[in-house]
């Protein structure tokens, strides 16, 4: 019987799993929204949303049903499958990259080990860049499909910023993965294990800096964010790609955004700060029961993601918006250059220390 | 070059050094300045909770005075309406009645009083005009209204309340 090969208990593991990362992902992703508001209102001398809830808790649902309450409009000139498909797939490639990413360390349950990350790929790095260059797919569906000249130059602003920041993101990354020899994200995690060993620090960030600050710049680039928010830039493209969008479907490329901020944090967190690895985590693991070990790992993992994600919005509420000329400039002219002599550098070590 | 006034400012032309260049200093100093103003003391006021005291000479909603004993003050002389540059105000004169005593002052009252606050610019002149005392411009902000009818005040809505009778309500 077919039927009978199949892992049961495999199966709901993982079901459990995705719908446990995607009721997170989606509950952060809403907190973002209001922590960015309180954000930037505590850097304006301002209190930012108080109103809806204690501390203005309740303001992310205030928000949601706002949106679903608004009118639908789709523009008589929008190719309309086109048009309803950009926010979905934009969702969707965003969600997509929580597959891969470890979210705590494997544990046993009854002689099963139970890993936290829905697919261990063998090809986990190279998974996020082809979900991530997929993304770009729903701004330009949604801004073409808008039949809007705004929309459209938005679009093919984002495109082309994707592009060029993607060279120098995935460069970063090779020498990263000179040094780890691997693509799987849960063999990274699991090199960086703890925090200082062999008179050495585990975790990449300490290896690999200049890479680091590329991937950052490159993610910033790469999230549509403030300083590189052209495709969205008010002043000149008045909303950009989602100019013609309304309720539900603006909701949703908003909305996205945020989970990618989310994911990207994440991956950041597991390739340079060691993801659910924390100092003295094995003196936890050897003097605390499991299930506190596994809690203090995926704590400190969302520890990691909250302060990226807050960095992020520090920068957006510190810096002005990159001219679009200074935003190639500093892609094509100063981060694939500087790429370049990082893996050049990480190359010759990594041949000197004969990994 | 002949500068017209001596205020202009000289401006740094030099290339850029290398650290301004890098611009990462720059986004550093940038963050030093927002983080800082996280630690500041908030400039919002919560407006119902909290309200921010009025100016000693700032000028609200009128009101129609009464003396000590409840009696209206007004004489309906006309100086208001006629120092009201936007003229707002209108007013019916009418004699007293002997058993009305205890509610005007004087001989001659305001059977109608109305000021429209669609016209009314706050200047005072009412208030400055009036030589008996009685209207004066309070603390009070115009609440907003949803006709042009009800924006036209009548003297019901402009008379503060009767000393006398109040006492007995409490």
């Amino acid at each position: 019987m077919l039927l009978m090969q199949i892992d049961w208990l495999f199966l709901i593991e993982k079901i459990g799993l995705i719908t446990i990362i995607l009721l997170i992902s989606l509950g952060i992703a809403a907190y973002a929204t209001w922590g960015e508001r309180k954000v930037a209102a505590v850097m304006q001398d301002r209190i930012g949303p108080a109103r809806a809830g204690i501390f203005g808790l309740l303001q992310p649902l205030a928000d949601g049903g706002k949106l679903f309450f608004k009118e639908e409009i789709i523009p008589q000139s929008a190719s309309k499958i086109i048009f309803v498909l950009g926010p979905a797939m934009f969702m969707v490639t965003a969600l997509m990259t929580s597959v891969i990413i470890p979210w705590g360390p494997s544990f046993e349950v009854g002689g099963r080990i139970i890993s936290l990350q829905v697919a261990d790929i063998n090809i986990g790095i190279l998974f996020i860049f082809g979900v991530v260059s997929l993304g770009v797919y729903g701004i330009m569906l949604g801004g073409w499909a808008s039949n809007n000249k705004y929309s459209l130059l938005s679009s093919i602003r984002a495109a082309s910023q994707s592009i060029s920041y993607e060279l120098a993101m995935g460069i970063s990354l090779i020498a990263l993965l000179l040094l780890t020899g691997t693509l799987s994200l849960h063999d990274i995690v699991e090199q960086q294990h703890g925090f200082w060993a062999d008179g050495y620090f585990t975790w990449n960030f300490f290896k690999q800096p200049l890479g680091f600050f590329i991937f950052l710049v490159c993610a910033f680039a790469e999230l549509n964010r403030a300083p590189f928010d052209l495709p969205e830039c008010e002043s000149e493209l008045n909303m950009g790609f989602h100019l013609e969008y309304s309720s539900m479907k603006l909701g949703l490329y908003l909305f996205a955004e945020y989970i990618n901020m989310f994911i990207s944090s994440a991956v950041m967190a597991t390739l340079f700060f060691g993801g659910y690895n924390y100092p003295g985590m094995d003196w936890v693991s050897a003097h605390a029961p499991q299930w506190l070990f596994v809690l203090s790992g995926v704590t400190a993992f969302f520890v990691k993601i909250i302060a990226f994600i807050l960095f992020f919005m520090l920068i957006r509420w510190t810096l002005p918006r990159f001219r679009y000329d200074q935003l190639m400039k500093l892609g094509w002219k100063s981060l694939i250059p500087l790429a370049l002599i990082n893996m050049l550098i990480t190359g010759g070590i990594a041949l000197w220390l004969g990994k | 070059m002949q500068h017209l006034t001596n205020r202009a400012l000289p401006i740094n032309r030099d290339p850029m050094t290398l650290a301004e260049r890098l611009y990462v200093p720059a986004i550093a100093k940038g963050l030093k300045v927002t983080v800082s103003h996280i630690f500041k003391k908030k400039a919002t006021v919560s407006y119902p909770e909290e309200k921010r005291p009025f100016a000693p000479v700032f000028r609200g909603l009128h009101v129609l005075n009464r003396d000590e004993e409840g009696r209206e003050r007004c004489t309906a002389c006309g100086l208001c309406a006629v120092a009201c540059p936007a003229e707002a105000i209108t007013m019916e004169a009418a004699e007293r009645k002997p058993e009305e005593a205890h509610l005007y002052r004087e001989e001659k009252y305001a059977a109608k009083y109305e000021i429209n606050m669609l016209r009314c610019i706050f200047c005072g002149f009412c208030e400055e005009a009036c030589p008996k005392d009685a209207i004066y411009l309070s603390e009070t902000v115009m609440p907003s209204n949803y006709s042009r009818r009800s924006m036209i005040y009548k003297k019901d809505d402009l008379l503060i309340p009767h000393p006398k009778k109040q006492e007995d309500n409490k």
